[in-house]
């Protein structure tokens, strides 16, 4: 979720004077020393009694325990679920903003008629639909990919907004001249200019998606990581519960850093890796 | 009749014991890398009386800017020494202040234009009513008393120059460093500039110090020019440029005596790039 | 005239959304979505009251509290660690798992470490809101452009007036990014809490009517929510108008070029 949404050029001074050797330690082997004080301070602090072991086992046993989950074929059932109503919510979310995106973009009376309403749906938080969905599909998929529709949905539509409306106007007026049609203006001006933006939505959106999914889990019960994680709580079984909570950090991690690597990808022809708006 | 040479020193001129406000002594500096060490400056000495206009020029890469900034105190040197008032430069000086070429970067665009003149006297603890009046007077002297409330950013390039020179006459130092302060401003700009460093200089009487690349404008500029040799850097040539006091962009560049000094100062930083180095600092570095 | 067409530009819209909405349910009574004039009704009589103060107020205290704090102690740490290249490097890979962490599995950990509370609702708001702002600080810092670096140091700017003059101004565009992605972390997760564990506030009346479907209540405190995000919305773009007048300001000279 946590997105540094300005990225600025890099100092350009540096390239002036000589880059100048670090001192000290490299990066990765200082990662690793905390990654050590954190796992050494978890450890303790059940050990020394600063809280209890019953409500926080010590590191090396929930570390047992996510080891031992990742030998169960339950554990990657759940994370299959999970991360099927992920894909999913996030596939319809993008298409959707996608296209509708474009169309609004592109016309200027449509930009004006919908700014109101989507200004006013946008801030509407989508677990405040968590009712709504238990009631309409109770503890099905379907109410995971209610939630993760309705908030993907927005990241993409604003940031397509933000895309097109980033558009030359000088080369839209120069593709119309030459008889352009509407098609041909989307596929040949719009979309080159509008992909760094619609990219930045998809990685936001991603995010937001394993967040609500989980959520979903969580309080509605649909199946997945986050219904484990309820289903461990409620029997005691607080190590297994911590290792889940873990797997769904790695989770995080892997699908932020999976839409980077892809982002850059897709990106890696255009001209100008832009810097992100803030919507 | 005025001899064809200038009056010149091989390596820097130095002053006797107590008189210079500004002195550097077998200046080094060397970038420990990755990939090695570089030398950027290898011997630098010379003097700056008090109330001198001092150019420095020196082919692209001759550690112009390193030198600066190991003067004013934002880089340590690796051997020698930088003396303000005879003291050891360690940081940088109260009594100094620098203008930067980027200017865009320089002024902090959050500020408005009396805000960023006002700011490093606040800092120093200048009382308020006071600092009124110096940031005017300072806007005045750059000729921007009429935009105090403007952002950085709403005005042209040269204009902002001319704040941070506003900036850095407000601080009332004794020593004012310029690096390459018009190099990305326009060619009419430029000449605007140029003659308000000159007046700023003689109204003030403040020491200057300005680094250039551009051989016209340090002869046009200074009372004195230090030409550097290629990196790794040493003082090729410390000559005094013997013009009237009073310049003027047409009638000074079109004086005779201009065009000798601008190609006794053109041969020499051919003769610099070529590789070529003065005897009497080669020896100070055997030494 | 030029009001009027912004007005009907603003209007038009919602407008057309509320007749289909009123025409859609109004013929046969439909179990699932009530008329616009049942849940404006249902809206009155269920929140301009008592509920006002017993369960939406104390719910959005909470949020409140738990927001800034987050924002405090966000800029505060992101501040300390960013300047400091060691503690940049030492922190990232734990600070990383904990911005991919999804915030709601924080909820029944907190339950267990603090109990189902108030403070506990704070804490979780806390827990969850404080990455996006701590990382872009730690970001923003960072990146601080190293001419202004120079500037505040050949001026004599060091220490805490630097931090006060040079390091926070240049940072508060990030940092203001990251309060908004705070803000609509902090709203999930005040829901997300009180439906958890809770006999009071928002979510969990929502909740509660829902179990007893009763829609038109349920509806209600959906459109409760909305307000809320849609203010806290406001609110925020108001103040980061003010405070970033300059950035964008800057942006837009940057961009005509």
């Amino acid at each position: 979720m946590t997105e540094v949404v300005q990225e600025r050029p890099r100092a350009k001074s540096l390239s002036r004077s000589p880059r100048v050797k670090s001192k000290g330690l490299p990066k990765p082997v200082l990662g690793l020393i905390g990654v050590l004080v954190f796992l050494a301070l978890w450890e303790l602090m059940p050990v020394l009694g600063i809280v209890k072991a019953k409500y926080l086992p010590p590191a090396s046993e929930v570390l047992t325990a996510l080891v031992a989950d990742l030998g169960m074929t339950a554990f990657w059932v759940a994370v299959g679920e999970t991360m099927t109503a992920w894909a999913l919510g996030l596939a319809i979310a993008v298409v959707l903003g996608l296209v509708l995106g474009l169309v609004i973009g592109m016309s200027p009376f449509l930009r004006r008629f919908t700014n109101s309403t989507i200004e006013f749906l946008r801030p509407i938080p989508s677990v405040a639909l968590i009712p709504l969905a238990v009631l309409l599909f109770g503890m099905k998929i379907e109410s995971s990919l209610l939630l993760i529709v309705y908030a993907c949905f927005w990241q993409v539509l604003i940031q397509v907004l933000y895309g097109v409306a980033d558009v030359d106007n000088v080369a839209m007026q120069t593709a119309r001249s030459y008889g352009f049609s509407y098609w041909q203006r989307v596929r040949d001006v719009v979309f080159p200019t509008m992909l760094p933006y619609l990219m930045t939505g998809i990685r936001l959106a991603a995010s937001v998606a394993l967040i609500l999914a989980i959520t979903a889990e969580l309080l509605i019960g649909s199946p997945g990581l986050g219904n484990e994680i309820t289903l461990a709580q409620s029997g005691g079984a607080i190590a297994g519960m911590y290792a889940l909570i873990l797997a769904t950090g790695f989770l995080g991690v892997g699908i932020n850093g999976v839409t980077r690597v892809v982002e850059k990808r897709v990106l890696s022809w255009h001209p100008s890796i832009r810097g992100e708006v803030t919507p | 009749m005025q001899s064809n040479n200038p009056t010149s020193h091989a390596g820097g001129r130095t002053l006797p014991e107590g008189e210079a406000l500004l002195s550097v002594r077998n200046l080094k500096k060397v970038y420990r890398t990755d990939a090695g060490d570089i030398e950027a400056v290898r011997n630098l000495t010379f003097d700056l009386g008090r109330g001198e206009l001092v150019c420095l020029v020196g082919p692209s890469g001759s550690g112009k800017t390193t030198l600066l900034k190991c003067i004013a105190g934002l880089l340590g040197s690796t051997e020698g020494e930088v003396r303000l008032d005879g003291e050891v430069i360690t940081g940088p000086p109260k009594k100094m202040a620098v203008v930067f070429q980027e200017y865009g970067r320089s002024l902090f665009p959050w500020l408005r234009v009396a805000e960023n003149v006002e700011l490093p006297l606040k800092n120093a603890g200048v009382p308020k009513a006071e600092r009124k009046v110096l940031v005017e007077q300072a806007l005045e002297a750059v000729g921007l008393a009429h935009v105090p409330k403007s952002y950085p950013w709403q005005l042209s390039g040269g204009m902002q120059q001319r704040v941070a020179i506003a900036r850095a006459v407000a601080y009332q130092p004794e020593v004012l460093l310029m690096d390459e302060p018009f190099a990305a401003v326009d060619a009419q700009t430029r000449a605007d500039l140029e003659d308000l460093i000159r007046s700023v200089w003689k109204k003030l009487g403040v020491t200057v110090l300005f680094v250039t690349h551009d051989i016209d404008e340090s002869i046009y500029l200074g009372e004195r020019v230090i030409i550097l040799s290629s990196s790794p850097t040493v003082v090729q040539e410390d000559i005094v440029i013997d013009l009237p006091a009073e310049r003027d962009q047409l009638e000074t560049r079109s004086l005779p005596r201009f065009t000798e000094l601008r190609h006794h100062v053109y041969a020499e930083i051919q003769k610099a790039k070529q590789g070529h180095r003065p005897e009497e600092a080669i020896t100070m570095v055997v030494k | 005239m030029k009001t009027l067409k912004s007005l009907g530009y603003l209007l038009t819209l919602p407008l057309i959304l509320l007749a289909w909405w009123w025409i859609a349910t109004s013929g046969a009574a439909n179990f699932f979505v009530p008329t616009p004039a049942k849940l404006a009704e249902t809206f009155i009589d269920t929140w301009m009251g008592e509920k006002l103060l017993t369960d939406v107020l104390p719910s959005v205290i909470r949020l409140v509290v738990g927001v800034l704090a987050a924002i405090v102690l966000g800029i505060g740490l992101g501040l300390a660690v960013g300047l400091n290249r060691t503690m940049r490097a030492v922190t990232e890979p734990v600070f990383e798992f904990f911005r991919a962490l999804p915030p709601p599995v924080l909820v029944p950990v907190l339950m267990l470490l603090v109990g189902i509370n108030d403070g506990m609702k704070i804490a979780v708001i806390i827990s969850g809101c404080i990455w996006p702002v701590l990382l872009n600080t730690i970001e923003a810092v960072r990146s601080i452009d190293p001419v202004q670096n120079e500037t505040s140091r050949s001026y004599g700017i060091s220490g805490l007036s630097r931090i006060r003059y040079q390091v926070l101004p240049s940072a508060t565009p990030t940092i203001m990014a990251g309060v908004r992605q705070c803000l609509s972390i902090g709203l999930i997760l005040m829901v997300i809490s009180e439906m958890f564990a809770s006999s009071s506030g928002l979510g969990f009346t929502i909740v509660q009517f829902q179990r007893s479907f009763a829609v038109p209540e349920m509806w209600s405190g959906i459109v409760v929510l909305g307000l809320i995000g849609v203010a806290l919305s406001f609110i925020f773009q108001w103040c980061e108008r003010r405070v970033l007048r300059w950035y964008h300001g800057l942006k837009e000279v940057e961009n005509a070029v």
